[in-house]
């Protein structure tokens, strides 16, 4: 089982993951001439970055002529983040984003056009100009493929080699501490390998799955973060998940109705009464058809909280109005849901613009969005935090040094992080429409970075290393597969995996607080026990699909720990992260990174803080213009605020 | 105030439906040259129910009608939304994604058969080894041959018409549903034979897609070439099975008709020239 691959000397780097960052990554590596053995658990043009549908933010010169600037869409992502981003990185990014559209444009990218045939733009959320540029609603899937295509030309060519179903199973690190490969299993033969590289390019993308259903794929365990985690990485801002507003709920997932519903003119509201003083209350008949509910009678609550933003408020916001309005009775039938309401934009627009997600909503609800009001629910969505990773910043702060070899490493030498599976660039809240850039911007502008210091580390190649550098790491992922698949205990691994995602949805999303995080640390403990006396139904050593769960499933055990705690420590409320024991944002003492590391003795996390920079942009209240007046909801804090 | 509904907003599962059931009739495989068998699990229907969904709770519980226990089924899915194209499968005789296959409470009692794709090598069963697909991408260069990743302007301007044509071929999420319909698109397990094999409906699409695209058309030739020799557009008997199942709608039938246009054109040409 223990084969090597790589003896001969000319440097090679590893790519783990074939989403948008892994893909770009690739792409700008082997354009500069490295080899690159791409591994991925699916084909990679199969990644969840497919699902992302509403589109990719960047400054244009249409709403620049309108006084939008790359600083704006700069100043926005930071204020949208709750200044919790270091801002170089954030600079760089949004200044680098008009080249990302143009260069997807040139590799083939159908966006929508104008009738002209220059790119159409739409609004979306946290920003008052029309910078998001989409190919109808799976905007995702179209970037995926166009960056696909281009790493099968390399493949082509044989610069890239794919390792499809191959799961990542931790890097390995030399007697330095340097990052010198990766051990990986191969899901059909259950071959085990350990590969030689020069440098390792995490591009694993989220963590959905740790909170049971999500809008995330299958595959977004976070196992592979996590991985790195326990084998020494840093973990940062691991308690900022960001809760998307608008999800339909499904037993097996929670399907995404993009931003871009809203961007597009699309409307939340819910039945409701309003009272003399002005508030509204729940609505006594709440089993009607909303079609026949009068104006007098839908609360359009963002739109009146919020005048200035309205439904395009960003998601945490959005995400604890829905909830309080549904806390406070007034969902529709008096359950957790709002209406997402389209009707008013007329099935042409809406096939032309919005498509994709009109299909989804067809097909797994049965009603069409363009007759009837969609009820949508907020669902766990995006991983703010992930793999804590440095940079080199310009002496002025405004951007970070290209090619500079640490351009988003982990603490780990020649292990980087790039894309969702970090955590730059969004802090304690994402814009929507802004992963997709951070992710494909890690890829082109760290991708130079990782060459580069491929290039530095010329007298250590991984190629001379002694075997004995392999085996060891080799030779303890094959004793966990033993282990596990000889574990005779009486737990079901799918069992403790759903009272986990239970849990966490419940302890760790929407609202939070010190006791109730407290005593989701407490069950963790219960399920980590029980989770030491599971047994497989499956013990085989072909494709064995039980066996690679019950192993992610103590990873994803890992992972909930570092988001449980953070969240404990963090005594503020900030973006996503909100605390009914600690309703304010506190500068003071959290405008910090929450650095997570593991503790091998415990199998814990510990949790430390770090400082940020914000040396460009000083941090402000967070209001997005919310209105005191009238609104019966606005008794319940929303949006903290130094 | 309770956080436990955050994102389990399900609604009204009524406690009665939970007796009601539906039946999964799947086709089985512990790996190439295994033999085949049936088993049948039966699952409590609940609201937002697909098969992706019954095949995760025969996976937490693996145990038959007859009461046997046994081992979970093997299958692939990432999106769940009938996008990534990973959840093919052969679904009461009809080839399609699964993840969409939605089961209300009106099909209680049902039974649904399903099976591996017939086309590809069964890995283990409901998974199949699709590499043959992805290989045919290959073959006739569906990508835009771009100088590099440098800054270098915009792409060409598009007229929204000529985006609408590309935008849909470019859906095709390489999910193989148009080649299991294809009676020309026969199983080939020798990968030395697929370059001269039928490179199916799917590949005829992306040709036409990147033959499409200003800077895409660069490789043009090169592409009616491959389409040209055997296993091309040739190979197509016009049955016009694959139109008909393709998830995403693409004009299949359309794309192939301009494939076959242009290749005749292309081999006048190249007759003309002597080459
Ligand atoms: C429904 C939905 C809609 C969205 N819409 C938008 C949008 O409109 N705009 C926007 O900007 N953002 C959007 N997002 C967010 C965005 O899609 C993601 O953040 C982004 O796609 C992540 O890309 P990635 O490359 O980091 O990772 P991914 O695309 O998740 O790729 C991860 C890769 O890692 C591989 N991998 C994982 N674990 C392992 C392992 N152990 N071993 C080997 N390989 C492994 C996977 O196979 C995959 O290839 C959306 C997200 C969702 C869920
Ligand atoms: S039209 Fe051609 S490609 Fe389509 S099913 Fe028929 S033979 Fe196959
Ligand atoms: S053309 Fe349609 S059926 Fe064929 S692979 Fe593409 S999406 Fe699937
Ligand atoms: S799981 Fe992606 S198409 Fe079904």
């Amino acid at each position: 089982m223990s084969t090597m691959s790589g003896s001969n000397t000319t440097p090679r780097v590893i790519v783990v993951g074939g989403g948008l960052a892994g893909l770009a990554g690739t792409v700008r590596i082997c354009e500069s001439g490295l080899p690159v053995d791409l591994f991925s658990v699916v084909p990679v043009k199969r990644s969840h970055s497919v699902c992302a549908q509403g589109g990719i933010n960047a400054c244009n010169e249409v709403a620049r002529q309108q006084g939008y600037s790359e600083y704006e869409h700069f100043d926005e992502t930071v204020y949208g983040g709750d200044f919790l981003q270091h801002q170089p990185p954030v600079y760089e990014m949004t200044h680098w984003a008009p080249r990302v559209i143009d260069l997807l444009d040139r590799m083939g990218v159908p966006f929508n056009r104008t009738s002209e045939g220059q790119r159409d733009l739409r609004l979306f959320g946290g920003s008052l100009y029309k910078r998001t540029h989409f190919a109808g609603a799976t905007t995702g899937q179209q970037l995926m493929y166009a960056l696909d295509e281009q790493v099968r030309r390399y493949e082509a060519e044989g610069r890239v080699t794919k390792y499809e179903h191959w799961e990542f199973l931790r890097p390995i690190v030399d007697d330095q501490g340097v990052c010198k490969g990766v051990v990986a299993q191969d899901l059909r033969t259950m071959q085990i390998r350990a590969f030689r590289a020069d440098a390792v390019v995490m591009a694993t993308g989220g963590c959905g799955l740790v909170f049971g259903k999500s809008t995330n794929s299958v595959m977004c365990n976070g196992a592979a973060a996590a991985r790195c985690y326990v084998h020494g990485a840093k973990y940062g801002n691991g308690e900022f998940i960001q809760v998307h507003p608008t999800a339909i709920p499904g037993a097996d997932k929670l399907r995404l109705m993009s931003e871009s519903a809203r961007g597009e003119g699309g409307r939340v509201w819910v039945p409701a009464i309003k009272g003399g003083d002005g508030g509204w209350g729940p609505h006594p008949d709440a089993a009607r058809d909303p079609r026949q509910i009068p104006e007098s009678e839908r609360y359009y609550f963002l739109e009146e909280r919020y005048p200035k933003y309205g439904n395009i408020v960003p998601r945490d916001i959005a995400t604890r109005e829905i909830f309080n309005i549904c806390m406070d009775g007034m969902g529709v039938m008096g359950g957790n849901m709002v209406y997402l309401d389209l009707t008013h934009l007329g099935r042409e627009y809406l096939e032309r613009k919005l498509l994709g997600i009109i299909e989804i909503y067809r097909k797994f609800v049965g009603e069409d969005p363009a007759e009837v009001p969609m009820r949508i629910f907020p669902g766990v969505h995006y991983s703010m935090g992930g793999l804590w990773t440095t940079y080199s910043a310009k002496d002025d702060l405004r951007g970070m040094v290209a090619g500079a070899p640490d351009s988003m490493t982990t603490n780990i030498p020649g292990l980087y992080a790039f894309g969702e599976v970090n955590y730059q660039y969004h802090g304690a809240n994402r814009l929507g429409a802004n992963a997709l850039l951070s992710c494909i911007f890690d890829g082109l502008f760290c991708g130079l970075g990782v060459v580069n210091y491929v290039r530095d580390s010329a007298e250590r190649r991984a190629a001379d290393l002694p075997q004995s550098v392999f085996d060891g790491a080799l030779k303890a992922e094959e004793a966990l597969v033993q282990k596990l698949t000889a574990a005779q205990g009486s737990e079901n691994p799918y069992l403790i995996g759903r009272e986990l995602g239970d849990e966490m949805t419940a302890a760790s999303t929407v609202v939070k607080s010190g006791p109730r995080l407290e005593k989701a640390l407490a069950r963790l403990d219960e399920l980590r026990a029980r989770y030491a006396k599971i047994s497989l139904s499956d013990t085989g050593m072909w494709t064995n699909q039980n066996l690679s769960y019950a192993r992610a499933l103590g990873d994803m055990l890992a992972l909930a720990d570092v988001v449980l705690r953070g969240g404990l420590e963090r005594k503020e409320s900030r973006g996503a992260h909100y605390r009914t024991d600690y309703t304010e944002r506190d500068d003071a003492n959290f405008l910090k990174t929450t650095v997570a590391e593991h503790d091998a003795s415990t199998g814990k996390s510990r949790i430390t803080f770090e400082d940020v920079e914000t040396g460009l942009v000083k941090p402000r209240a967070r209001t997005y213009g919310k209105t005191e007046s009238g609104a019966a909801g606005a008794k319940k804090p929303v949006g903290a605020t130094a | 105030m309770t956080t436990a509904t955050t994102t389990n907003g399900a609604p009204h599962a009524t406690s009665s439906s939970a007796k009601k059931s539906i039946r999964l009739r799947i086709k089985r495989c512990d790996g190439p040259g295994k033999p085949e068998q049936w088993q049948s699990f039966d699952v409590p229907l609940e609201p937002g129910l697909n098969i992706i969904a019954c095949l995760q709770k025969i996976a937490a519980n693996p145990v038959t009608v007859n009461g046997e226990r046994t081992t979970p089924v093997v299958w692939d899915s990432g999106c769940l939304e009938e996008v990534c194209g990973a959840c093919t499968m052969v679904v009461n005789g009809k080839v399609r994604q699964s993840c969409s296959f939605v089961i209300d409470e009106s099909m209680a009692g049902q039974e649904i058969t399903i099976e591996p794709m017939t086309k590809y090598p069964v890995v283990r069963d409901l998974s199949v080894d699709r590499s043959r697909l992805f290989r045919a991408l290959e073959r006739v260069k569906a990508w835009v041959p771009i100088d590099g990743t440098h800054h270098l302007g915009s792409g060409p301007l598009e007229s929204p018409d000529d985006q609408a044509t590309r935008y849909v071929l470019s859906t095709c999420m390489s999910c193989g549903c148009c080649l299991e319909a294809c009676p020309q698109y026969q199983r080939e397990d020798d990968p030395a034979k697929w370059d001269q094999s039928f490179v199916g409906a799917h590949a005829l699409s992306q040709a036409r897609l990147f033959n499409l695209h200003k800077t895409g058309a660069a490789l043009k030739d090169q592409r009616l070439d491959a389409l040209s020799d055997a296993g091309g557009v040739n190979d197509c008997g016009n049955a016009q099975n694959c139109v008909k199942v393709c998830p995403k709608e693409i004009p299949l039938t359309e794309s192939i008709a301009a494939m076959g246009r242009a290749v005749t054109v292309h081999n006048i040409k190249k007759f003309f020239m002597g080459r």
